[in-house]
This record gives structure tokens, C-alpha cells and sequence, in this order.
């Protein structure tokens, strides 16, 4: 039975891929942002990752490219997992999609892309799914102020309009 | 109400014997049955269901009867960590419910944002409603906020219901500044805040 690295290394034969090591000890490989298709569909396939972990991105800021893209792997059939990373630039980061590959990673992809503003090209639907819709920010930016730039701005502005619509609502007097 | 209000200097139902009477009546209706809204949004909900069930039991105090429609309702608990995403329902839960009506801000977080000093939480409900009391803990024990009820319920004993009636001047305070509700409507006592309002640059120091 051959371990894992050596079934990924079998399974992507002919494509651009370096082998890493990181500390965590999980088997881990880098692509380019070009050839992430390529390498998830042999990852599929060939490789047996039949289940997507999650999709989640690192914000290296200010080092450029700035963007980790980072999709974990699991085997259900070979009990294993791995990690594929690709490094991508800012400031309007663009990756491929693999929802076609994996449906299930339409969440991850939506909660990526309203943390980091990374847009899946080729997502459907692809629209924020914790923040409020019309939120301007990307919250886990390493730019972004972790007490936020007029948190109430969205409540403030619903509350001034609804006043308007309906003057009857005022603080309550007895 | 504008003709009620001023009888040869003296407001017509001002500390008068009936008056008086009548607010001591109200107060009691009002006081021995609260009837709370449960806005149980992460673990202090876990505190606040024990406090209703059995074991603590808050029907001792004429509170047991949790409406899950704002209508029916005059205290709203909101337990629990806020967010600006959901403080536009909260909001409108409070602004549906019957007056008179109070809230008790249960936990850090609904207190002043607790330890969540992020960009997603608000940092303390009295920025979207006036507050009556406020319970520390995290999550308070279900103690906690029995003794907050018992609070409530000698804060409404001390109201002049009849007197507001007629002049209309129990409003809450609203600070422009800071975008806090500084004091609840409905009586002449002070709200009971456990923080102090900081300007915001003083804020990062918590």
C-alpha cells in the first residue's frame, strides 16, 4: 500500500505541482492559480478525494501575491487527507470555481468570498452568506480594523428610513 | 391631554391621594405579572430556559409566562450575544411589543459587547434600545437574573404610571454623541448601567 504523497504524486503525472511539507504533517501541494483545474479534477478522479473539507484563503498582507488559496481534501475511501495551496494577487482576487467538481463547496466558497473578497469564477450565486448582502467590507482582510469601519452604518440607515415610512414609531412614553 | 396638565400651577394628578393610590394599584398589576420575551440568541438562552423551568423557576415571581409573540409580551430578556445583522429584528421586536414594557440586557455581551469587540457585534444593546437593567456574567447564573427581575420589579414599584399619563414626560434619554439610549422611558428612576459610556477612543482600553 503506498502512502499518500506517493498516490498524489502517481494520480497529478504530468502536471505543474511542487510537494510541501508543512508543519501539521498533512501531505500538501502547490499549483498555480492556472492549473487548479487541472489538478482538482485529477484529484477527483484519479487521486480518489472524493469529499471537499472546506475552502478557506490566508491574507499575507503586505507581501505580494497576496492571497494563500488554500481547499482541503478528504479520502473517504483511502482514509487520508491533503491539502492543495495556490498563491493569487490581490487586490481583486480571482480563482476558479470547483462547485462543478464538488457542489458542496458552494458554502465555502460564498463564506471565502465574503471574508476575502475572492471571487470564484464560474460560482453561481456566488453572494456574501454571513454578512449583511449590501456590506461593503471584507472582514478578514488583514487591512480591516477588527472593530470595523462604521459597524452600525447598515442598522443606522434601516432605522432612518423605516422612521420615515412609519412616524408613528417613536421611543415609548409610558 | 394638553388641558389636564396645568390646574393653577399644579399638574392635576401630581402626588395627589388618588393618584398615588392608583399607581400603587397599577404598579402592583404591573410588577407580579412580567410576561417575558425571550430573545435567546447563544448560551445565555441556555441560562435564561433554566430560569424558567422547574428548578429555579421563575413563576414565583409571576414571570413564568414566556410569549414567543412580541404582542403578548411587556419584558424583553435579550440573552445573548447581539449582532449588527440581527439587531434590525430585535428592533422590531421591541418596537411590537405593547407599552408598558422593559428590558433587561442579560450577559457581557448584551451588556457592552462582552468580549467580542468586533466589527459584526454591537457593542452593547443600549445602542439600538433603552435598557432597564443590566446583568453581568457570562453567562449570568440563572440567580442572576431572578435578582435582576426582583430589581425590575422594585424599579416599577417606584414609577408614577398615572402622572405620566397626564404630562407624558417620562421619555428615555437618547445621547446624539455616543448613539446610546442613556436611560429607559417610563419613570422618573435612573437606569442601573454596569459600564460607563467611554468615548470611543478610550474604548480599545477594555
Amino acid at each position: 500500500m503506498s502512502s499518500t504523497i506517493e498516490r498524489i504524486q502517481e494520480g497529478l503525472k504530468g502536471l505543474n505541482f511542487q510537494v510541501e511539507t508543512p508543519r501539521d504533517g498533512l501531505p500538501q501541494i502547490r499549483v498555480g492559480v492556472a492549473d487548479v483545474k487541472a489538478v482538482m479534477t485529477r484529484l477527483r478522479d484519479a487521486c480518489g478525494f472524493d469529499t471537499n473539507t472546506f475552502v478557506t484563503a490566508v491574507d499575507r498582507h503586505p507581501s505580494e501575491p497576496r492571497y494563500d488559496m488554500c481547499w482541503q481534501f478528504l479520502s473517504v475511501e483511502h482514509n487520508d487527507r491533503m491539502r492543495v495551496h495556490a498563491l493569487v494577487a490581490g487586490p481583486e482576487p480571482h480563482v476558479p470555481t470547483i462547485t462543478d467538481l464538488w457542489p458542496g463547496t458552494a458554502y465555502s466558497e460564498r463564506e471565502c468570498f465574503d471574508m476575502f473578497g475572492v471571487v470564484f469564477d464560474g460560482h453561481v450565486g456566488l453572494k456574501r452568506l454571513l454578512m449583511p448582502e449590501d456590506y461593503e467590507h471584507f472582514p478578514l482582510r488583514k487591512d480591516f480594523p477588527h472593530q470595523g469601519i462604521e459597524p452600525d452604518r447598515l442598522y443606522r440607515e434601516w432605522d432612518r428610513k423605516r422612521r420615515e415610512r412609519e412616524p408613528m414609531i417613536e421611543e415609548s412614553t409610558s | 391631554m394638553g388641558s389636564l396638565k396645568h390646574v393653577e400651577g399644579h399638574t392635576a394628578m401630581d402626588e395627589g391621594f388618588l393618584a398615588t393610590r392608583v399607581d400603587e394599584l397599577v404598579n402592583w398589576g404591573r410588577k407580579n405579572s412580567l410576561w417575558p420575551m425571550p430573545l435567546g440568541l447563544s448560551c445565555c438562552g441556555i441560562e435564561l430556559m433554566a430560569m424558567i423551568g422547574p428548578k429555579f423557576d421563575i413563576s414565583r415571581f409571576g414571570a413564568e409566562a414566556a410569549r414567543f409573540s412580541p404582542r403578548q409580551c411587556d419584558l424583553m430578556i435579550v440573552a445573548g450575544t447581539l449582532t449588527w445583522k440581527m439587531a434590525e429584528a430585535a428592533r422590531l421586536i421591541y418596537d411590537q411589543m405593547p407599552d408598558p414594557k422593559w428590558v433587561i440586557a442579560m450577559g457581557v455581551c448584551s451588556s457592552s459587547g462582552g468580549m467580542y469587540d468586533s466589527y459584526s457585534v454591537v457593542q452593547g444593546i443600549d445602542m439600538i434600545l433603552p435598557v432597564d437593567i443590566y446583568v453581568p456574567g457570562c453567562p449570568p447564573r440563572p440567580d442572576a437574573v431572578i435578582d435582576a427581575l426582583i430589581k425590575l420589579q422594585k424599579k416599577i414599584e417606584r414609577e408614577s404610571p398615572i402622572k405620566n399619563l397626564f404630562s407624558g414626560e417620562a421619555v428615555g434619554e437618547y445621547d446624539e454623541g455616543t448613539k446610546r439610549f442613556l436611560r429607559a422611558p417610563n419613570h422618573a428612576v435612573p437606569t442601573t448601567r454596569s459600564h460607563e459610556v467611554l468615548p470611543p477612543g478610550e474604548r480599545d482600553h477594555r
